[in-house]
């Protein structure tokens, strides 16, 4: 880490927002992390703070002071227009990253590191575009799509706050589309069809981006200093008929090669949308060098092909799935607060500052969980205050509560003293269930 | 109008990128980023090019030996000019239509080299916005030319590329003008090859020319097909697209010539050692035309 402890994450409520986060909760050297966005967090986290606040420049300023931020994360950019409106994309991404960056700097700003996760529709989708594109390459034509002068504007405005502020640390990550099971775009939504449609004579080049290599690229930058752009792309270069056969499904030439804008205006009629800057994409393709980025030292858990055949996996089983899947996390701000605030909560924030706050309430309460299982040398103690008190049948419905850990301590425990069968018994059982909560 | 069309294959010809540089990319230098290659697949079938062992392993049993062997019945000389390893660039004449001579060079390498390596041929960018060539030129092993492609195969993949310095006014060139080279663009592929510090090889082709006559160019025909010309030859267009393929049985020959090394770093950005090398190039493969024609006796029979 070099010297980040205090963390501003944007964009808290997209996949990669959520889970640096979650990433960053378990490393000790983060005294604090906030998230921003309009909307709620979508996965649980357990002391990351969510702040209700869009890209307003005075309050992400005063939030900014407040918190005495020195890294910031701006994942918010939006690069499919599927999420939202063009308008709306406009305004978060040009407007929203005018904003963010105001409230980032000046003289006696706080921040030293600012993170940009912008996308490669940076370089387009044209004709006469080199087969890699690298990180020192601009695109041969203006942009026409919306989204992608977007993000064109949004990095010129990243690029001009590192020219003026020459002690903050700049990183851009362009990332090449992202695939995986819990994200949603446009190109995922085109490969959930029964049948991948292509113009008809094309077959364009595509790179792609596992989504968990997304949260990890970003988590590495935020821990390397390593300022500059990027490309985020796994290695291999597919194309697109090869998706369509790592997906199983046939690929369907059925948009025309001249007169397409037409063609995919009835097919947004019949529910198939296909935006403008995809369009591009379905036609020319486009494949990125990301050797730079390996070179600073990141490594990729997936291959194009291996995110492809994540997803089709992940296609497969789906249906299946829906039934039991469970209840979604949903943010509640109650239970949230609840959880980080209260004075009676004593065992569900992560191990490092759950063990800090135990060690200053130790005198008070003499023999509390956490403390017990982190204290003391010798035989470990059990994890269950006064287990040697408990009888079988008492002890049973303890278990279900306990986590992992606790339960491996317990059984050993157990095997040391007691050994009673049904109660070791019922422990495998719950050590061999799939851990649910995450 | 046919400047604005060419294909440039130098990085300084291209129009100047917008904030090319400005985000003080750490210094890297190119030998760190070769051996961050991407590695290789065993399941996949195509390479990151988008080349398919399999379509041209097809096309290369059936139609392209049919071709090689029967008929334009090749005959080739000095292949051992064509380095065993390492990047090196392939130059050769053009012919006009849709030639059949960067089909044959390759097959060479492949029939008769010591070591037959795979060639990168370098294509126009109008092919990858044409629909139907922009599916199966890569496929078989064309590749844009853009100078950053032919570096990276050059430089870093250490491949074979070919390129015609004559682009679009070789294939545009009528039959009245055969095995006349035309201007040898700005250079561009000398300074591709002194970058990545490949020797070039020159190459000389000589029945192309009349396996796919020109007679005329039909420039009404071309501007409403948006194609890049439409060529009278003894089968087009009266036959049909297919009659682009109509080749006459012309015996090919084809020559390689030493190979020209650079050694020497940053001989690139000295224009007139350029333009020098790129003379040197085009009147040595001149020369050698020249020659084969003084001593074939018959087009047909060669």
């Amino acid at each position: 880490m070099t010297g980040s402890k205090r963390i501003l994450i944007t964009g808290l409520s997209t996949y990669w927002g959520g889970l640096l986060a979650r990433a960053l909760e378990s490393e000790p050297s983060v005294e604090a992390i906030v998230g921003v966005d309009n909307e709620e967090p979508s996965v649980e986290l357990e002391r990351t703070e969510y702040v209700k606040v869009g890209a307003q420049h005075a309050l992400l300023r005063r939030v900014v002071e407040a918190a005495e931020i020195d890294t910031v994360v701006d994942t918010r950019l939006v690069v499919d227009s599927i999420v939202t409106s063009p308008r709306l994309a406009h305004e978060n991404n040009v407007i929203g990253t005018m904003n963010l960056l105001a409230a980032c700097g000046g003289p006696e700003s706080t921040v030293r590191k600012f993170v940009f996760k912008s996308s490669t529709h940076y370089y387009g989708s044209n004709q006469d575009d080199p087969a890699f594109f690298d990180e020192t390459m601009g695109r041969p034509h203006p942009p026409r799509t919306p989204i992608e002068r977007d993000v064109l504007e949004a990095e010129a405005s990243v690029a001009e706050f590192a020219d003026r502020n020459p002690s903050v640390s700049v990183s851009t990550l362009r990332f090449a589309n992202v695939l995986g099971p819990d994200v949603r775009t446009s190109h995922i939504d085109l490969m959930r069809l029964p049948a991948l449609p292509m113009i008809l004579g094309f077959d364009p080049r595509y790179q792609f981006v596992h989504e968990d290599d997304v949260v990890h690229a970003l988590e590495h930058v935020v821990k390397n200093d390593l300022p500059g752009v990027y490309n985020v792309a796994a290695d291999g270069v597919l194309a697109l008929s090869e998706v369509a056969g790592l997906l199983g499904k046939p690929y369907a030439p059925v948009l025309p090669p001249w007169g397409t804008g037409l063609a995919t205006a009835v097919a947004g009629r019949l529910g198939v949308r296909i935006p403008p800057e995809m369009l591009n994409q379905l036609r020319f393709g486009r494949g990125v060098d990301n050797r730079r980025f390996k070179a600073a030292g990141f490594e990729y858990g997936a291959t194009s092909r291996e995110a492809v055949i994540g997803l089709a996996e992940h296609l497969r089983l789906h249906p299946l799935l829906r039934e039991g899947a469970g209840e979604p996390y949903r943010y509640e701000r109650e239970v949230e607060e609840f959880l980080r605030w209260s004075p009676n909560v004593r065992n569900s924030r992560p191990k490092e500052v759950a063990a800090a706050m135990a060690s200053e309430r130790s005198a008070a309460e003499p023999g509390s969980a956490s403390t017990a299982s982190t204290l003391s040398p010798g035989p470990p103690p059990p994890p269950v205050d006064h287990f040697d008190d408990l009888e079988a049948e008492e002890v049973l419905p303890l278990l279900g509560s306990l986590e992992r850990t606790d339960l491996e301590a317990l059984r050993e425990y157990e095997r040391g003293h007691r050994a009673r069968d049904s109660v070791l018994g019922a422990i495998e059982s719950h050590l061999a269930r799939p851990a649910t909560a995450s | 109008m046919p400047e604005r069309a060419r294909t440039p294959l130098s990085l300084q010809e291209r129009p100047a990128e917008e904030d090319g540089g400005r985000s003080g990319l750490p210094s890297l230098r190119d030998d760190d980023l070769r051996r961050h290659l991407p590695g290789v697949e065993p399941d996949r079938t195509l390479t990151d090019w988008g080349r398919s062992e399999r379509i041209e392993g097809l096309m290369d049993k059936t139609l392209v030996d049919f071709l090689y062997r029967y008929w334009f019945r090749a005959e080739v000389e000095g292949i051992e000019n064509v380095p065993a390893a390492g990047g090196a660039l392939l130059v050769s004449n053009h012919s006009g239509a849709l030639p059949p001579d960067a089909t044959m060079i390759a097959k060479a390498i492949r029939e008769e080299h010591a070591h037959p390596r795979p060639l990168n041929i370098t294509v126009e960018h109008f092919f990858k916005g044409y629909p139907g060539f922009s599916m199966l030129l890569p496929k078989v092993g064309a590749v844009a030319a853009h100078p950053a492609n032919v570096h990276r195969l050059l430089y870093d993949e250490e491949q074979l590329v070919l390129v015609f310095p004559e682009g679009r006014k070789g294939t545009e060139k009528l039959y009245k003008d055969r095995y006349r080279l035309r201007r040898f663009g700005r250079g561009g592929f000398v300074q591709a090859a002194m970058r990545a510090r490949v020797p070039i090889v020159p190459v000389c082709v000589v029945g192309a020319e009349e396996a796919a006559p020109v007679f005329a160019q039909f420039n009404l025909l071309q501007k409403l097909t948006g194609l890049l010309y439409v060529p009278l030859t003894p089968t087009f267009p009266h036959l049909g697209p297919l009659g682009m393929l109509g080749y006459l049985p012309a015996k090919f020959k084809l020559r390689f010539l030493e190979p020209i090394y650079f050694d020497e770093p940053g001989r690139e950005d000295d224009s007139s050692e350029v333009q020098t090398v790129a003379h040197e190039v085009r009147a040595r493969i001149q020369e050698n035309l020249f020659d084969m024609l003084s001593k074939r006796r018959s087009v047909w029979f060669g």
